[in-house]
């Protein structure tokens, strides 16, 4: 397996001339735009990593005329902070890769649903969106972005509660199939992308899939935003080519003492001081949206856990039993081994009660509770005991 | 309790009376009265046409359409872990001691209410707290003192 060391790119956040790449996607046109995404092996950097050029594919086959564009920045997952960043700093980007995806599927109306959280972001955020809209015209697409608002849910990140909550609803995610590509938003057919997906987009038609591929490895393609947090001297984002192993990137980011990195956030996996050097940062090891948290020593992981298991039962949306139910009994679980009122055995009950949970809950957020649940408990059982 | 006056009327307006107005139109009554009153909610029901179970329903889903009395200012301070880690208890204690309440009550004179929110972004500036929609982060006590300060002479 390939791996590199940590480089530094300066891609997302560069700043370029929109307009030329948007009259090159312009003449381009569908096919050619579906070519280069499918070509470039981009991967979506929201956290589940669905190739993007596929979802372009799928959704531009269809044959329903209304289509949607739908950009993902409800950017609530713990440790995540890098698409307000990346919409603050350079939002014509994300702007422009929805007008690519609407070119390249065929779509005249995208959504951009920010999380209530960053409200303060919304006053630029629909000045610098109505230059881009006469930019757009006078290239000749036609397409228009909108703005909605979510409230303070963090399921709403799941794409199909995030078009329930669109639609004015409560923000419950549908059964799936069938997918977004056929049947999204007002039941129509719909690309949903996280804010720096479509970022990539802009860059890869910039740039050439060629050049985007030549970066990352073979199947973790193109670079990575992260969010640093936790116990680092220097927390913050960088933008990192995909492939490092966590004892590079501890070794660069850590502050000399950490003993597990939480990759990919709540819904992400504990990777223990003793996995460093064998864990690679990425889709072929582990994924992340870009949530990187260092714990040293001085933490209780028992802490970590219980935290992560409270956001749980506090954010599931309470629709299916598994996630409903099953959030709150970890939780309790936890909590009646600590105080020594259950066996350190009853942990491995909790385990099978995750798995379960993984394999019955209905959308992502009771499916990746495991994730952390079983990685924390399995590392760090001690910890959680005593 | 308060009156909404022509406000429902004036958001159905501006966003329209599809059911895709809701949420911007729920929004708009927690922007102006800090939270959604029962009378409000069915004002909202018979202006879009839906029943006020469904208004209701909507509104107490999202954690930020409050559906119980707020303060002027609300103060969401984050508890996820990274905060936790970086003295979110410490900001949480100050904010009790300075405002006389607990987390999740209003002060009396109905200025401030002091609640707890989930990871809002700030992880790498932890801790952190909204006020309305106004970020502060890299709080510390004195930081903290200060800004309230300010608030109280609003």
């Amino acid at each position: 397996m390939e791996t590199r060391k940590i480089t530094k790119v300066d891609l997302i956040f560069e700043h370029i001339d929109p307009r030329e790449v948007l009259v090159k996607a312009y003449k381009l046109g569908s096919e050619g735009i579906i070519q280069e995404m499918l070509d470039s092996g981009v991967k979506g950097r929201g956290g589940a990593g669905f190739p993007t050029g596929m979802k372009w594919k799928f959704c531009a086959a269809e044959p329903e005329p209304e289509k949607y564009i739908v950009c993902n920045a409800d950017e609530g997952e713990p440790g995540t902070f890098k698409d307000r960043e990346i919409l603050d700093r350079v939002s014509y980007k994300v702007f422009g890769g929805m007008a690519i995806a609407a070119r390249a599927v065929g779509a005249r109306r995208g959504y951009v649903y920010l999380r209530g959280e960053y409200k303060f972001l919304m006053p630029q955020l629909l000045m610098e969106l109505d230059g881009f809209h006469k930019m757009i015209d006078e290239i000749g697409y036609d397409f228009r972005i909108e703005f909605k608002l979510g409230s303070g849910a963090y399921i709403c990140g799941e794409e199909s509660a995030l078009f329930e909550s669109i639609e004015g609803k409560r923000g419950e995610p549908r059964n799936k199939p069938p997918y977004p590509t056929k049947c999204g938003l007002f039941g129509k057919p719909t690309v949903v992308n996280n804010v720096e997906t479509l970022v990539n987009a802009v860059i890869i038609i910039k740039y050439g899939s060629e050049k985007y591929r030549s970066m990352g490895t073979q199947f973790s393609t193109g670079a990575k935003v992260f969010s640093v947090s936790g116990d680092t001297p220097t927390p913050g984002i960088y933008e990192l080519e995909l492939g490092m192993t966590c004892l590079e990137f501890v070794k660069e980011f850590g502050d000399g003492d950490a003993k597990a990195v939480q990759v990919g956030g709540a819904a992400g996996f504990c990777v223990p001081r003793k996995a460093f050097a064998k864990t690679i940062i990425g889709f072929e090891g582990v994924p992340t949206g870009g949530s990187m948290k260092l714990f040293n020593s001085s933490r209780s992981m028992y802490n970590v856990l219980h935290n992560y298991l409270d956001f749980f039962a506090e954010e599931s949306c309470g629709q299916c039993t598994p996630c409903r139910i099953g959030t709150q009994q970890l939780l309790r679980g936890v909590e009646a081994v600590k105080r020594g009122e259950m066996k350190s055995a009853y942990l491995n009950e909790l385990v099978k009660l995750a798995e379960t949970m993984k394999i019955s809950s209905k959308c992502g957020l009771g499916q990746s509770v495991g994730n952390a649940f079983n990685s924390i408990v399995e590392n760090f059982r001690e910890e959680i005991i005593y | 309790m308060y009156q909404t006056d022509n406000l429902v009327k004036e958001l159905v307006e501006l966003h329209g009376a599809g059911r895709t107005s809701l949420i911007p139109i729920l929004q708009g009554i927690v922007e102006k009265y800090n939270y959604l009153s029962d009378d409000a909610m069915v004002e909202v029901a018979k202006e879009l046409d839906l029943s006020a179970a469904e208004v209701y329903g909507t509104a107490s889903f999202y954690s930020f359409l409050d559906i119980k009395p707020r303060g002027k200012y609300v103060i969401r301070v984050c508890k996820t872990i990274t905060c936790s880690m970086k003295g979110k208890m410490e900001v949480i204690e100050t904010l009790e001691d300075m405002l006389k309440i607990k987390v999740g009550e209003t002060t009396s004179n109905g200025k401030f209410t002091l609640l707890e929110t989930n990871c809002m972004g700030w992880c790498h500036k932890a801790p952190a707290m909204l006020i309305n929609e106004i970020p502060y982060t890299e709080l510390t006590t004195e930081k903290v003192v200060k800004i309230i300060k300010d608030y109280m002479h609003q």
